[in-house]
């Protein structure tokens, strides 16, 4: 079972690698950056390394506050891995080593903790869903009702991930019966083929639209079939560095890390 | 003084019949072991952890199903496409002088060594509906080839025809031109050389390189989910369903991977013979 | 319009080049006999199609098949041209019956027809009951006369044979000669045979060409070639001891330093003199008789024994190969490095010019 997941987290991690690849050739420029090892003097007393698992969704966010917690605390070193939270999940119950876990539902950190390698979540973050269509809206929609037609190309993430879940309940409470011609394995790669123009249109959350800049325009979603996902995080019960992981929920809760976040677009909880 | 052994009827037999050294030194038996360990213990895991008791019915499921059925055919068409068009591109490498046949064969072998999901994001850049190629595909024809099956065969011949071409260029090159001469001067014009010939002569090798090339294609995972997306029944092989699974319904992964084992055990011990006559030969 | 085949032509491979002029007419069998790499195979290829000539043309029956000048070039596969390969070249993959239909098929003929004709060419060389068998299962002889079959299923007006008998053993070889003289002897059109086996050039040839070093460097008749060699190969080939000299009248000044008495033909100039190892008689004191006009010291320089006979390489002025019996030997105590007196006839000695 182990190098089952062991080739699974090779597989994400290429994957990884060549999203941010395909981001840059689109974008022009790096996307990502987990580490930073300019040394700054600080008051802070966290060291070591750490790992957070976090959904792809927190890709930009998280990054943000890691770099702050790392400038803050200059002996720790975050390191992450963003992927669907439901893959993470399955990754942690395959023994990942790993400190903190911060999904993008609750339902993946449930499974978390029902195993036992977590306890005692915390919510720090909601989003809800926007409509993301490449910059000319070449399938020319204007809202949920336009993507049933088969003329317009929709990509939904898979119905296992947490940004899957969400679609499904809005695509309920609005009534609409979606016809997605591909059902992506995390929020950002449905994002990256709305950014290429592949599809015309997306369902991911408002914060990776906007992150996303000029390169997609957002059709919103009326509030009342909106449907919305909490983020919880907890730290991991095999963390071989409690302190600072626990350090780096803290980080995320502060007045600071929820900044990054409502700046983001995240709902508070 | 050399130390005499005892040496039992059986193994006088044994070396008489000119049979090899039957005892092996530690130093190669024990890595030897662990290499076959290594390959061994994972499939043994699938096999003990898979859930017999309701192994039927996940297989039959539909998705299951529909998984298995897509990538069977997009398989082997892709295969197909890989011969009819690597097999003439084998022959220009293999027998022609053109300039710059050195590059184009370092190219074809590119994507054997290229991580297949940048293969994936190469073919959306060029037949995306965005892409070099894919424009004007879209706006002439209105054809958009990403997450359709077509994407998924262009992912699996993309990845996996180099196989084929590179099996069967080593056999046109060490491959006895004496044939087609023989043919040629009883008549044959060059078209009839190749095909009632060179081609059959060249038979064992196009198998074993369609098998090394179907068998790359099953597993591609990384360029079709890139440039064809998943979506079940249209696009979403078993490397992909057994990737989804994973992360939803454990079991049904173990059983789906536990189908492509099988599959892929059952066409490699059909054609072993002929396999093993290529390896031997070449 | 000339019938027959006609090549005058250079063909160029790398550094070697081959400088040719023959003729072979109808129902005529051309021996081209040479060492390795003399170009007897190129030649064939060039007849072929499979490299063109770099100067001067080919034609069978006043055809044009290529021409440098005109530029004017038939492709292998439109050439009535029949080739036997040295290994014979069988498809492995095609049944015996397959492989002879093979040229009936690839000139347009329906499976059938072709099948047809194919059977009566094994049944006429008696291959008949061969026909389903694959090439692999059978004998050395057997191929030999399926590539033969093979090549005259294409009605050829030409028919190429390179070294057709050198992969067989000692055996087969004599059987499928006398076959193959057979066959050979029924074909209408000109055969060019090319061998470095001086035998099977006697025996199958018509005419010979010798070649050496891309040039024709004796043509005639076998018995002529046999009986005056033109070259020190071709008098190795046929074991005879060659000498050039200057002739006057009654004797001949060797190059080489000796000379020798002859029968009085008027004879002036450059010459060869040919003489057979066995006309030299081996003794180990003077041999005085008034009928043998040549004597001359000698020592033994090595023995070899040949089938029923031993053959002394003897050093003297001039040096020669002399033929004994084994009994000879023993009764002369012929040794390595033993001092003799060789003498032969001046009848033995065929003088010829250069």
């Amino acid at each position: 079972m182990n190098s089952q997941s062991d080739k699974r987290v090779s597989v994400r991690t290429a994957r990884a690698a060549a999203g941010a690849a395909l981001l840059a050739v689109i974008a022009g420029a790096c996307g990502v950056s987990t580490t930073d090892t300019t040394p700054e003097p600080s008051s802070g007393g966290y060291g070591g390394n750490i790992t957070v698992l976090a959904a792809a969704s927190l890709t930009e966010t998280f990054t943000q506050i890691g770099k702050t917690f790392e400038a803050d605390n200059p002996n720790a070193k975050v390191t992450f891995s963003f992927a669907a939270s439901s893959a993470l999940a399955e990754q942690i119950d395959s023994g990942a080593p790993a400190d903190v876990f911060a999904s993008a539902s609750t339902k993946n950190m449930d499974t978390v903790v029902q195993a036992g390698h977590a306890a005692d979540p915390t919510v720090f973050a909601t989003n809800v869903l926007t409509i993301a269509v490449p910059a000319a809206n070449p399938g020319k929609v204007t809202g949920l009702d336009s993507l049933t037609s088969r003329n317009v190309k929709t990509a939904l993430c898979q119905p296992q991930v947490p940004c899957g879940v969400v679609a499904a309940e809005v695509a309920t409470n609005a009534k609409v019966d979606i016809t997605p011609v591909t059902l992506e394995p995390d929020v950002k790669s449905v994002l990256s083929k709305v950014t290429l123009g592949e599809v015309d249109a997306g369902l991911v959350y408002v914060t990776d639209a906007r992150a996303a800049g000029d390169k997609v325009r957002e059709i919103a979603i009326p509030a009342k079939f909106n449907a919305s996902t909490d983020y919880p995080i907890a730290t991991l019960k095999d963390s071989q560095n409690t302190d600072t992981a626990q350090g780096f929920v803290d980080a995320v809760l502060s007045d600071e890390g929820q900044k990054v976040l409502t700046e983001a677009g995240f709902g508070t909880p | 003084m050399a130390r005499p052994t005892t040496l039992r009827p059986a193994e006088r037999a044994r070396r008489a019949a000119g049979g090899g050294q039957r005892s092996a030194p530690g130093v190669i038996l024990v890595p030897a072991l662990i290499a076959l360990a290594f390959l061994l213990i994972p499939l043994g895991g699938l096999i003990i952890r898979a859930p017999w008791t309701h192994a039927w019915e996940i297989l039959t499921r539909d998705d299951a199903l529909d998984a298995l059925r897509l990538s069977l055919w997009t398989t082997t068409l892709a295969t197909g496409i890989s011969i009819v068009l690597g097999v003439p591109l084998a022959w220009l490498l293999a027998r022609t002088d053109l300039p710059g046949l050195r590059w184009v064969r370092a190219l074809v072998t590119l994507p054997l060594v290229l991580p297949p999901v940048v293969g994936g994001v190469a073919l959306l850049l060029a037949f995306g509906r965005n892409g070099l190629l894919g424009r004007y595909l879209d706006q002439w024809f209105g054809i958009t080839l990403p997450f359709t099956p077509a994407a998924v065969i262009m992912a699996q011949t993309f990845v996996a025809m180099p196989f084929l071409i590179i099996t069967v260029e080593g056999a046109l090159r060490s491959a006895d031109a004496g044939y087609e001469e023989a043919a040629a001067t009883l008549g044959a014009g060059r078209l009839t050389v190749f095909r009632r010939v060179t081609l059959p002569l060249l038979a064992p090798s196009l198998i074993a390189g369609a098998v090394l090339c179907w068998a790359r294609a099953l597993g591609e995972f990384g360029a079709t989910i890139t440039f064809a997306g998943s979506f079940p029944g249209r696009t979403q092989t078993m490397p992909i369903s057994v990737y989804y699974a994973l992360e939803s319904d454990p079991d049904a992964a173990i059983l789906l991977s536990l189908v492509m084992l099988l599959v892929s055990v059952l066409v490699l011990v059909g054609l072993r013979d002929r396999w093993l006559r290529v390896g031997a030969s070449s | 319009m000339n019938a027959g085949l006609d090549v005058q032509a250079v063909v160029r491979r790398g550094d070697f080049d081959l400088d040719i002029d023959v003729h072979a007419a109808p129902g005529e069998v051309l021996g081209v006999l040479g060492p390795n790499g003399s170009g007897k195979s190129t030649l064939l290829q060039a007849v072929a199609g499979l490299v063109p000539v770099a100067g001067g043309r080919i034609a069978v029956d006043g055809q044009v098949l290529d021409d440098a000048e005109s530029g004017r070039f038939v492709e292998v596969a439109a050439r009535p041209v029949g080739y036997v390969f040295q290994d014979y070249r069988l498809f492995p993959h095609l049944s015996v019956r397959d492989n002879v239909a093979f040229a009936p098929r690839a000139r347009g003929a329906k499976r059938s027809l072709a099948r047809q004709v194919a059977q009566s060419w094994l049944d006429r060389l008696g291959l008949g009951q061969f026909a389903d068998r694959r090439p692999q299962d059978l004998s050395g002889g057997q191929a030999q006369r399926v590539a033969l079959a093979r090549a005259l299923a294409g009605e050829p007006a030409l028919l190429l044979l390179d070294e057709p008998l050198a992969a067989l053993d000692a055996r087969t070889r004599l059987e499928v000669q006398a076959e193959l003289k057979r066959h050979l002897a029924e074909f209408a059109g000109p055969s060019l045979l090319v061998t470095h086996d001086p035998l099977e050039a006697l025996v199958l040839a018509d005419r010979l060409v010798v070649l050496e070093e891309g040039r024709a460097v004796q043509r005639g008749t076998p018995a002529e070639v046999a009986r005056r060699p033109a070259t020190a190969y071709v008098a190795a080939l046929v074991g005879l001891n060659l000498y050039a000299g200057q002739a006057a009248g009654d004797h001949v000044e060797l190059d080489g330093g000796g000379r020798f008495v002859v029968p009085d033909h008027g004879q002036v100039g450059s010459v060869l003199v040919a003489l057979r190892p066995s006309a030299v008689v081996v003794g180990r004191h003077r041999l005085d008789e008034a009928s043998v006009r040549n004597v001359w010291p000698a020592r033994v320089r090595g023995l070899s024994l040949l089938a029923d006979r031993v053959r002394l390489d003897v050093v003297g002025r001039p040096s020669a190969l002399v033929d004994v019996t084994p009994a000879a030997v023993a009764e002369l105590g012929i040794a390595v490095g033993q001092e003799v007196w060789l003498s032969a006839k001046a009848l033995d000695l065929e003088v010829y010019p250069r």
